[in-house]
Parts: C-alpha cells; structure tokens; sequence
C-alpha cells in the first residue's frame, strides 16, 4: 500500500502540468475567483505605485499619463513636513515596540503561572477584550478620559493640581499613543506566546523538577527557550513595521490635530492630507511606496539577522 | 496538566509535588495583585463610558462620574434611539457586517483548502503570490484610485471589497485545513461526493473552531470599520456607526468656519457620544465570550509561522 502510493506520487511528479490541472480541476477551480481578487485589489495597486513615477491627473489612467522620474522622490526629500513625519513614526513605533514587547513576553508568562483556570480564563477574557473594540471607541474613551472634565482631570482637580489638556500638548502626544496602544494590544500580543508555551512537552518539566530547577529556573531554561522561534518571529514582524503605519494610522488619524502635528504626524497621516485631502496623487504615492520599501528592507533584514543567529526566521 | 489542588480540601493540604518555596508564595501573591490591577485598568473606560451614558450632561460637565451613573437617567438612550439617522446607520452597519463576513468566509475559505493540498503542484507559485501581498502591496492612494476607477465608489462594494480577503486569516485556515485527515476525504469521495461537496460537506463541518474564529475576526473587523466609509462613503444614508461616531467625536471640520464647527462638536453632549459608543460596542462584547474558547484551537495549530 505505502509502496503503491510513493510510486503514484513519483508518477505525479513526472505527469505533465496540463494533465496534474485537469486531474484536479476542482481544487484548482477553488482558487479561480481568490486569484482573481488578488491580482484586481492586490497587484492592481501595487502596480499602480507606478504613478510614483509618473504624473497622475484626475481622470487619468491608473497607472498615469507621462513619466515624471525622480520629480516627486526629490519634492518630498526636500520637504520638512515629510522628515518630520518621518521621525515621528520611527519615534513612536520605537517606543511602542520597547514597551509592548517585553510587556506582552512577561504578561504572557505570568497568565501561564495561575493555577486557577476560571480565574485564568477571566484574566484572558477581559484582556483580549479590547482588541476587538473599534478604534473609533478606543480614541473617543481616550478623548473622554483625558477631556479637561474626565476623570484623571478630576484627580489632578483633586490632589491640588492644574487640569492638563492631554489631547492639545504636542509633549503628551507619545504617551497617549503608547498608553492606549498598551491597554488594547496587551492581552491579545500573549495569545500566540500562550499557544507556544501549550504546544512544550510537560515531560520537559517534569525531567526538570526532578532534576530540582524551582518554577523561576523552569521558566527561564525551560519556558523561554521552547517559545524563542515564536519570539523571534514575532519581533521580525515588529521591525518590519518599525516605519510602518500598521493600525497606528487609524490611532493617529482620529487622535492628532493641527496643534499636535509637531509630535503626532506620521508618514500614513502625511500621505493621506498630500493625497486624498489635496489630490496630489503622485506626490503622495511616492511618500508611500518610500515607506513600503523601507518597510520591506527592515523586515528582509531582521529576517536574514535571525536566520543566521537563531536559524528560525519567516522565510 | 498537573493535579489541581482544589481550595475545598485546603484543609489537610497534601502537596502533590514539593513544597512551595516561600518566593514562589511571595510570587504569586504579587502576580494576582497585578492581574486584577490590568483587569481592572482595562475595564475602567468601559464602565467610565457606561456610567456616562446614564448620566446628566450637567453632571458630566462638573466632572463628578467616575465610575457610578450620576443623576441616573435613560433619557440620552430614548434620544439616540428616537433619531431616525443612527437607526439608519446601526442597520447599515449590521447590514455591511453580515454581507461581508459570509463573502470573506466563503472566499477565504475556498482559498485556504486548495492551499492546504500538497500535492497540487501550482501551490508553489499561490503561495508565495498571496503571502507577498502581506509584505509589500499598494498604499493608501493608489487603492483610493482603483476604487473611484472601478466606478463603486459610494456603494456597499467599496465598503466591504478592499478587505474582502485577510491574507494572515487564509494561512490560519489554511493550516486548520491541513490537519483535517485526509482519510476523512477519501472516505467522503468513496461514497460518491465530488470535491466540492466533500469540501462543503465534509471539511467545513469538522473545521468549526477556525470557521468561528474567523467569523469573529471578519465580523469585528467590519464592525469597527469607519476609515473605508470614510474614503469611499459620501451619502450620509450609506454610512456605517462607526463613521457616524467617527464625525461625532472628532466633529467635522469640513465647515467652512473652523469656530462654527468647533461649537457644533461642543453641542454633541458627552453623554450622547458615550451612549453611541456603548450601542456599537455591545454586540462585540456579548458575541466574542462565546467565540473565545475556538481561537485557542484556530490560533494554535496556525502557529506563527507563514
């Protein structure tokens, strides 16, 4: 039985390509209409990056009217406003990442160690909770709390202290994007650490108990080492998305304004007010496609870094 | 999975294993300290929102709700109730959420299972084809292009398409695909069903915790949506909740008098804005307790890894 098989897959591998698609035409007829979306609402705009390079009037083809080369790369290298922005998303990408990821790494670990699983599964459920709430909820409860009559304006009232308008000082900026990015992303950031942490043998613990590690020594040469893979892949796609928009866009977008633009602007916040608010199309596609390639750089890089140090990476 | 030791027979506690250090007790003490510290600093803003919204404006002025209703009343609920444009917009949204979860299942799903076969030698090129678009793809203008080019702009299409397919979501189904033994399949076709219907009858029936999750992920996805409306929705009868809280907690400034627009965001009392904000979220918090217990499952045997 096993022998007919190996021979049918080596005949498989020796059938020509025309008659493998006829032979599975229905798994194949599956993907037509997947494919198809693909190559319309993925690879069309890919594509129509082009315009980056050529000039984009309204009513023009999607892919522009004439070549325009380096123009727009060297309009917007030249324009403060896009540096600033620039910074500004490295800076509060940076600090997020410093935060959440030791936070997550940690909180995960800590959930691990409760015995009690009701208790367990409560700490789970509230926790994940907020990943699934809109941004518009999350920026309007973050509006509420930090109004100059919300509640922490009224501790402040309270212990003697001026009330703060967060939401208009440049300063608080970070602090808020961090803060609010830790509330909701905490709990769900542990779900794929808690199913590595699953997947460990308990004969490694067990071997290691009778050996006499206490819990902290089971952890750190047990519990850490056994989920490095998922650690490392999950930081690759973290840098990745260091000069990224990833869900800080839609964060920012409903969180900043004019006044705080010094601290809040991000390269995806710049894009959309050069391109959708002013129609300067290619302008703005140039500012994005710099930021995509960035992006895939970054990520290519951490990729090969982890490859040679941890022989796991995402490719 | 270790023998739990039950508080009931804390009585005489046998230890089931050694003795616990006295850091290990010091160590568990701090560690529920802090859990309910994060549990608690993560409900806060939802019962600072529910609070607000059974409170008087007056009192949310003066700054006196923390987490207990102020001068309760039901009257901001009645409002928001009574206006014709938010039942308007929570029917879209319910609407737009429904459609697009079933099409995002369906074309997900008719993805992931080919995928998921080794033997089908094209996957060599599929694979890497929809992976990449996680990577690298077209930003924000010139999708906003293709969609006012495809002429949908202001329908439903544009609201639902541009995310129609989350690649992340189809490897996630597609490794929940491949577990499903294959045995179960031939078994299927023996008994006379085409592909298809062992797809349908048989592999999507056993796939439930994946199918779930997913639902959720989709489902919550269109839900919170608002910055798509934003771009491509222009009739106010269209819009989705989410954008219509969008404009109400951020105002429009879209006025031609910024001062004008600015006291017109004043007029949309806290209340009325905490209230909607509760009414969009309530469904999300009463369905996703009942899906949690599947995303171990779905999540799991995804891995990480592409």
């Amino acid at each position: 039985m096993k022998k007919e098989q190996t021979l049918k897959s080596k005949k498989a591998k020796q059938e020509p390509l025309l008659r493998h698609i006829k032979r599975n035409w229905h798994l194949y007829a599956f993907l037509v209409i997947p494919i198809v979306y693909y190559v319309i609402f993925r690879y069309i705009p890919m594509f129509g990056n082009i315009i980056a390079f050529r000039k984009y009037r309204a009513g023009s083809s999607i892919f522009g009217d004439e070549w325009s080369g380096l123009k727009y790369f060297k309009q917007f290298m030249a324009d403060q406003s896009f540096w600033r922005a620039f910074k500004n998303t490295l800076f509060l990408n940076v600090s997020y990442l410093l935060i959440r990821f030791p936070a997550t790494l940690i909180f995960a670990l800590l959930l691990n160690e409760i015995r009690c699983l009701p208790w367990k599964k409560f700490v789970q459920t509230v926790s994940y909770l907020p990943h699934f709430i809109s941004m518009v909820i999350v920026a309007g409860m973050v509006k509420e709390l930090l109004s100059t009559n919300g509640p922490i304006n009224s501790l402040l009232a309270a212990m003697g202290k001026d009330t703060i308008p967060f939401i208009s000082i440049p300063e608080w900026f970070p602090t808020i994007f961090v803060g609010s990015g830790i509330w909701q992303g905490l709990g769900w950031g542990t779900i794929l650490y808690l199913a590595a942490i699953a997947g460990i043998s308990p004969s490694l613990y067990e071997a290691a108990t009778v050996d006499g590690a206490n819990r902290f020594k089971r952890v750190w040469h047990i519990t850490l080492p056994c989920i490095l893979p998922t650690i490392t892949t999950l930081l690759i796609l973290d840098i990745g998305g260091l000069v990224g928009s990833g869900g800080a866009f839609e964060k920012v977008f409903l969180l900043y304004n004019p006044m705080t633009y010094e601290t809040s602007d991000i390269v995806s916040t710049y894009v959309y007010r050069m391109g959708v608010g002013s129609g300067n199309y290619s302008y703005a596609t140039a500012v994005g496609l710099f930021e995509g390639i960035i992006n895939l750089a970054l990520l290519m890089t951490a990729n090969i870094i982890s490859r040679k140090t941890t022989e796991s990476g995402l490719w | 999975m270790s023998v739990a030791v039950s508080s009931k027979n804390k009585g005489n506690y046998v230890p089931s294993k050694i003795k616990e250090s006295t850091s290990y007790k010091v160590f568990k003490v701090f560690n529920a300290i802090l859990l309910t510290i994060i549990c608690i600093a993560t409900l806060y803003p939802f019962l600072y929102l529910v609070a607000q919204s059974f409170s008087s404006e007056s009192a949310i002025i003066k700054g006196q709700v923390s987490i207990f209703p102020v001068d309760f009343n039901i009257v901001t609920y009645k409002s928001v109730f009574a206006k014709g444009d938010f039942q308007r917009y929570y029917l879209n949204t319910v609407i737009y959420a429904v459609i697009g979860t079933i099409g995002s299942l369906f074309t997900s799903s008719i993805l992931a299972y080919p995928l998921s076969k080794p033997h089908l030698r094209l996957n060599k090129f599929f694979g890497p084809f929809i992976i990449f678009t996680m990577y690298f793809g077209g930003g924000m203008i010139p999708n906003y292009v293709l969609i006012n080019k495809l002429g949908i702009r202001n329908t439903m299409a544009a609201f639902i398409l541009p995310g129609l397919i989350g690649t992340y979501y189809v490897l996630l189904m597609r490794s929940f695909f491949a577990n499903v033994p294959t045995e179960l399949e031939e078994a299927g076709e023996i008994d006379g069903l085409s592909k298809f219907g062992v797809f349908f009858k048989i592999v999507l029936p056993l796939s439930k915790p994946i199918m779930a999750t997913m639902t959720l992920f989709y489902m919550s996805g269109y839900w919170s949506n608002w910055f798509t409306a934003f771009l491509y929705l222009d009739d106010r009868e269209k819009w989705p909740v989410a954008y219509y809280l969008r404009q109400i907690i951020i105002g429009t400034s879209t006025s031609a008098n910024p001062g004008a627009a600015n006291a017109e965001t004043m007029q949309i009392a806290a209340n009325i804005k905490s209230c909607c904000m509760v009414l969009m979220a309530v469904p999300i918090i009463c369905v996703y307790p009942f899906i949690q217990k599947y995303f171990v499952q779905g999540m799991m045997l995804g891995g990480v890894k592409e």
